[in-house]
């Protein structure tokens, strides 16, 4: 699992390629732990992940209350379909705000 | 990721390895397997084992990955308990070897060839894709501000459904059919009938293959659909889950418990403490026989199985550890899964001791009836048992419990299909059966005409007797005393008379349970006339004959909405809910003249007699009209018509709060076998409402 991170138009975009499971799941925690800030606006890409377990979307949840704890906006683009199924069946899809392209999702965060 | 780590916890280290995985002594509580700082907790009890194994496997795979059995060290008392180091909490499953005596006549039926789930597995694997493992949960959902409802318990109007055919059918049209998540997608459709209260048929972790029989036409297996079978106590059922395959069947159950609260819905389970699915000597081995079955079971002295529930097996309930596990069980529930009540399968049961004898004061219900973690959960018995044990009014209740009302619905069968001398049991029944309930209030009867066990409203009213053909036991199994009636033919019909009789029968039987005090409870589908084709025991089929046919919402329009102003009515009237009994007056042909005789077939009460809010529900089963002298309505009031089985569609029910005054105010036609209900308000009142419709 690679994480990939730019700034445009003052948004942080992290995006996560490869597994998001069980066993990449803590690596990826930390370093997204490190990518956050504290304040501003960052927008999650997942169109690169191919896979995600329970433990992946796990993740999910901590970065929303990482987002939560802060003052920092989040938003998600690019949630594959299955992902996006489980999350709204377990109702915290309605947490986030998604996007479909890394373009709309800048845009939904800078309005 | 908080700003300031905790200190780290000393107890985060291992102080040796068994197997190839560092461990310390465990805590012995909480049983099951829990989460802790750098690894999992697994604590297992058992009185008789003389050694005990956690076996480990990596989720999905067939044989284990470790083994790991307990030194002497991390035994207290008769719990087993071992912290496990570097495992992948959501990526294993476990297990146990329990060693211990093979002795059935003393009660002991050790076996470690087989490995046993864990009785208190927060999670089990789904049985068809593996063999039955325990698994992992962790308690991180985020509930926001949800808490259970805590709405009084007479203002309820339950909705019993299945979790799974509420939505299984493709009628229904949401995203994920036969889950929570599918029964989500239905909250606006309970929340527009009106009921404030789901009752879940059992969605512990239950086999549903658990059928030896075949379908005798088409041959196809026949299932266990209901899952009165219940294999996982502390595991919601899996497969009723979208996202089952991926283990996350507790967040989707909590998600949907959070959603039906939004909606002003509360939540009772249907749980099964009566027997468990491992059956008698000749059934499965799935955990409490191989850990403790002398502890678990009622066992006759020679070591047999007592059979208290039909099924094989009867749970030693009273026994002090079996106790605590059931009192375990419905706390977890309460506080993880925010359940708001529960309903007790074959109640009667949990009111025997060890030898099956009925206790007077028994400990497992008093327990329940003052825990502080159910203070407010509804505890509903079904008071009888499958020996006998009829304890309908006199269940051990501690001014807590509340019970199915088995008489309240045959009762309310036999007057509606006309049997004569049954008015003043009705009269009884319909202001919350004070001869029975006096002391605890309308709250304390739970009252319901149908029920997932029997027929539909539907097959109520158009069949004389059962069919239960498909499934595969002669037409021998189901009840046969089913106080029902055909309207003149056995089945379907087109004939028009007989389908406008059946349709003012079922909304004459709505009528009754709804303006009746105590609480009523909806069978699901009986809203829109769902039937099984006349199959009155229909456990066995995961179909079309069970499933809701959300197709029937168009067809029985006229129905469901005639259901909903009924329900609306209900909440609008306090006095239909609420006692005292003497507050509700008894009239008949002549006004405060009520016929108690054998032959009457006609009774009226009127609920409430002060200030302003009376209602006058007039029930006729005679196949001829009357026409009923009325009590003057509260002073500065005048009667106005709810409701008229006897009128055509939408005449049948009126908006409450937008009724039409009653023409004459002195007296009222009641049709042939119809119910008329009346409210008493001020013209000005009728007309304030009507401009907020």
């Amino acid at each position: 699992m690679q994480l990939r991170t730019e700034l445009r138009d003052d948004v942080t975009i992290i995006a996560l390629e490869g597994s998001l499971d069980s066993r990449t799941a803590p690596q990826v925690q930390q370093e997204i732990e490190a990518l956050f800030p504290d304040h501003g606006l960052v927008l999650l890409d997942l169109s690169g992940t191919s896979y995600m377990s329970s433990a992946g979307l796990r993740v999910l949840l901590l970065v929303y209350r990482r987002a939560q704890a802060g003052t920092a906006r989040l938003a998600l683009t690019g949630v594959p379909d299955e992902v996006r199924e489980i999350m709204a069946a377990t109702g915290f899809l309605d947490f986030f705000t998604v996007a479909g392209s890394v373009e709309d999702g800048v845009k939904a965060l800078t309005v | 990721m908080t700003a300031h780590q905790a200190i780290e916890r000393i107890d985060a280290y291992p102080t040796r390895r068994i197997a190839g995985f560092p461990v310390r002594a465990g805590r012995p509580l909480p049983f099951g397997a829990t989460p802790v700082p750098g690894g999992v907790n697994f604590s297992v009890y058992s009185n008789n084992a003389t050694g005990m194994t956690l076996v480990l496997y990596r989720a999905g795979e067939p044989e284990p990955m470790a083994e790991l059995p307990f030194p002497d060290s991390f035994v207290i008392g008769g719990v087993y308990a071992m912290t496990v180091y570097d495992l992948d909490a959501e990526g294993i499953e476990y297990g146990y070897r329990a060693e211990g005596p093979f002795d059935p006549e003393r009660g002991h039926r050790f076996d470690p060839t087989v490995v046993v789930a864990d009785p208190y597995a927060r999670l089990m694997s789904d049985a068809r894709t593996g063999p039955r493992r325990s698994r992992v949960a962790l308690d991180d959902f985020d509930w926001e501000d949800d808490r259970p409802l805590r709405l009084p318990h007479e203002d309820l109007v339950v909705y019993e459904l299945h979790a799974r055919g509420f939505t299984r059918d493709p009628s229904s049209g949401v995203t994920a059919p036969g889950t929570y998540a599918g029964l989500v997608e239905k909250i606006p459709y309970l929340r527009e009938l009106g009921v404030n209260c789901v009752e879940l048929l059992p969605v512990f972790e239950f086999d549903e293959n658990d059928n030896p029989r075949a379908h005798p036409v088409t041959g196809e297996p026949l299932a266990n659909y209901w899952g009165y079978n219940t294999v996982g106590y502390f595991a919601p059922k899996a497969s009723y889950a979208s996202t089952g395959r991926f283990g996350m069947q507790a967040d989707e159950f909590k998600n949907l418990v959070k959603q039906l609260h939004r909606a002003g819905i509360e939540v009772i389970l249907d749980v099964v403490f009566n027997h468990t699915a491992e059956g008698n000597e000749y059934g499965p081995t799935i955990s409490f026989k191989g850990l403790d079955n002398a502890t678990y079971y009622m066992l006759t002295p020679d070591g047999h199985y007592y059979n208290f529930s039909g099924t094989g097996n009867t749970l030693n309930c009273n026994n002090p550890v079996v106790r605590g596990f059931v009192l375990d069980c419905l706390r977890y529930w309460a506080s993880e899964f925010h359940i708001d009540g529960f309903r007790f399968d074959l109640a009667a049961i949990l009111g025997r001791g060890p030898d099956g004898a009925l206790l007077a004061n028994p400990p497992l219900l008093e327990t329940l009836a003052y825990d502080p973690v159910l203070r407010d959960c509804k505890l509903i018995a079904e008071a009888w048992d499958a020996a006998g044990l009829y304890q309908v009014g006199s269940f051990p209740n501690y001014c807590r419990w509340s019970e199915w009302n088995g008489r309240y619905r045959d009762t309310v069968r036999r007057f509606v299909k006309g049997d004569t001398g049954v008015t003043g049991d009705l009269a009884t029944r319909m202001v919350g059966s004070p001869d029975m309930y006096a002391q605890r209030g309308t709250s304390a009867t739970v009252n319901f005409v149908l029920c997932h066990d029997g027929f539909t409203l539907n097959d109520l009213v158009s069949y004389n007797g059962k069919h239960n053909e498909a499934n595969g036991e002669d037409n021998r199994d189901g009840d046969n005393n089913n106080q029902s009636w055909n309207c003149g033919v056995e089945g379907p019909t087109d004939d028009p008379e007989i389908l406008a009789l059946r349709a003012r029968q079922m909304r004459n039987v709505f009528m009754i349970l709804l303006a009746s005090q105590g609480v009523p409870m909806i069978l699901a589908g009986d809203e829109v006339g769902r039937t099984q084709q006349g199959n009155n025991n229909a456990y066995c089929h995961d179909s079309s004959l069970t499933w809701f046919d959300w197709s029937l919402v168009e067809r029985n329009a006229d129905l469901l909405r005639f259901v909903r102003r009924a329900i609306a009515f209900r909440q609008a009237h306090p006095v239909l809910r609420r006692g005292p009994a003497s507050e509700v007056s008894w009239h008949g042909v002549r006004a405060w003249t009520a016929d108690w005789s054998e032959h009457c077939r006609l009774i009226a009460g009127m609920f409430g007699t002060g200030a302003g809010d009376s209602v006058y529900v007039a029930a006729n089963a005679h196949w001829e009209g009357h026409l009923l002298e009325l009590p003057e309505p509260p002073q500065g009031t005048a009667w106005h018509l709810f409701a008229d089985t006897a009128a055509p569609p939408p005449f049948d029910a009126h908006e409450p709060g937008a009724e039409p005054v009653l023409p004459d105010q002195t007296h009222v036609e009641v049709g042939p076998r119809a119910v008329v209900v009346l409210v008493a308000h001020s013209q000005a009142d009728q007309r304030d409402n009507g401009k907020e419709e």
